[in-house]
């Protein structure tokens, strides 16, 4: 090997460290459960390794990344088939098992809302407006048109707006419970 | 990332929450917020050491395998 090889094996480590907490948030994102994220991240770390020469150095890993993840991803999917259309029975597998897992309080309704999210405007928006990624780039990982990726995220924004307008009230005004306190503390 | 690059993301987050008062928040920049925040939760966790493991058992894989090759 020389030099030059090794320089490149080097980065290309280098670069697939530093990329796997964001992948991880992508993987968590996309399958809603740490669990089977991690198993998801290890399979693309698997797949990047054996695939280190269609990887060309200097473009972007992280796009590259990503794109493996999501690959496999849909194609785990599509494997288990049936398995996945039992959405309510996914949903509320997510949410019982470990809620813990989803950290603070407030971001655990967040995450229920982004989950009844279609997946292409899930990852749409988590593409652009968490993972870092212009347009131009999310529709290249996600295999479709600019103009496509944009649509979902504005729809996707435009329902998690609907649905957290509506739990956002909530936050400001009294519950149904402090509302009867405040009705005895302040009542005639 | 530099103390340069923490600093003006400080900046910028201030500048930002600066144009909205709670009470004014717009609904698009309360949704880009907590999918950040939500994201960033999980990046913050760092890197789980079975991952840091495989990469070293990939890696020695790597290296053997050069060594019967270079024989």
């Amino acid at each position: 090997m020389t030099t030059k090889d090794e320089d490149v094996d080097r980065a290309f480590k280098r670069d697939l460290l530093a990329s796997l907490p964001n992948l991880r948030a992508f993987a968590v994102s996309l399958t809603g459960r740490h669990d089977k994220a991690d198993d998801l991240v290890q399979d693309t770390i698997m797949k990047a390794w054996a695939n280190q020469g269609s990887f060309t150095a200097g473009t972007n890993m992280r796009a590259w990344l990503f794109t493996i993840l999501r690959n496999e991803f849909y194609s785990q999917m599509r494997k288990r088939g049936r398995e996945v259309q039992d959405t309510d029975g996914l949903f509320s597998e997510r949410f019982s098992v470990h809620p813990e897992q989803y950290g603070r309080l407030d971001l655990q309704d967040f995450r229920k809302a982004l989950d009844t999210l279609p997946d292409d405007q899930r990852e749409a928006i988590i593409l652009v407006g968490a993972a870092g990624f212009a347009y131009e780039e999310a529709a290249t990982i996600c295999g479709c048109a600019v103009g496509t990726i944009k649509s979902r995220v504005s729809r996707a924004r435009s329902r998690l707006q609907e649905i957290l307008g509506v739990s956002g009230e909530s936050d400001f005004g009294p519950d149904p419970g402090d509302a009867a306190i405040t009705s005895r503390a302040f009542g005639s | 990332m530099s103390d340069d690059e923490t600093r003006n993301k400080d900046k910028m987050t201030t500048a930002q929450s600066n144009n909205f008062r709670p009470g004014a928040m717009q609904p698009n920049a309360s949704i880009s917020r907590k999918l950040r925040e939500f994201y960033d939760a999980v990046q913050e966790e760092g890197i789980p050491d079975r991952f840091l493991e495989l990469l070293e058992r990939l890696d020695d894989a790597e290296k053997n395998a050069k060594a019967v090759k270079t024989k």
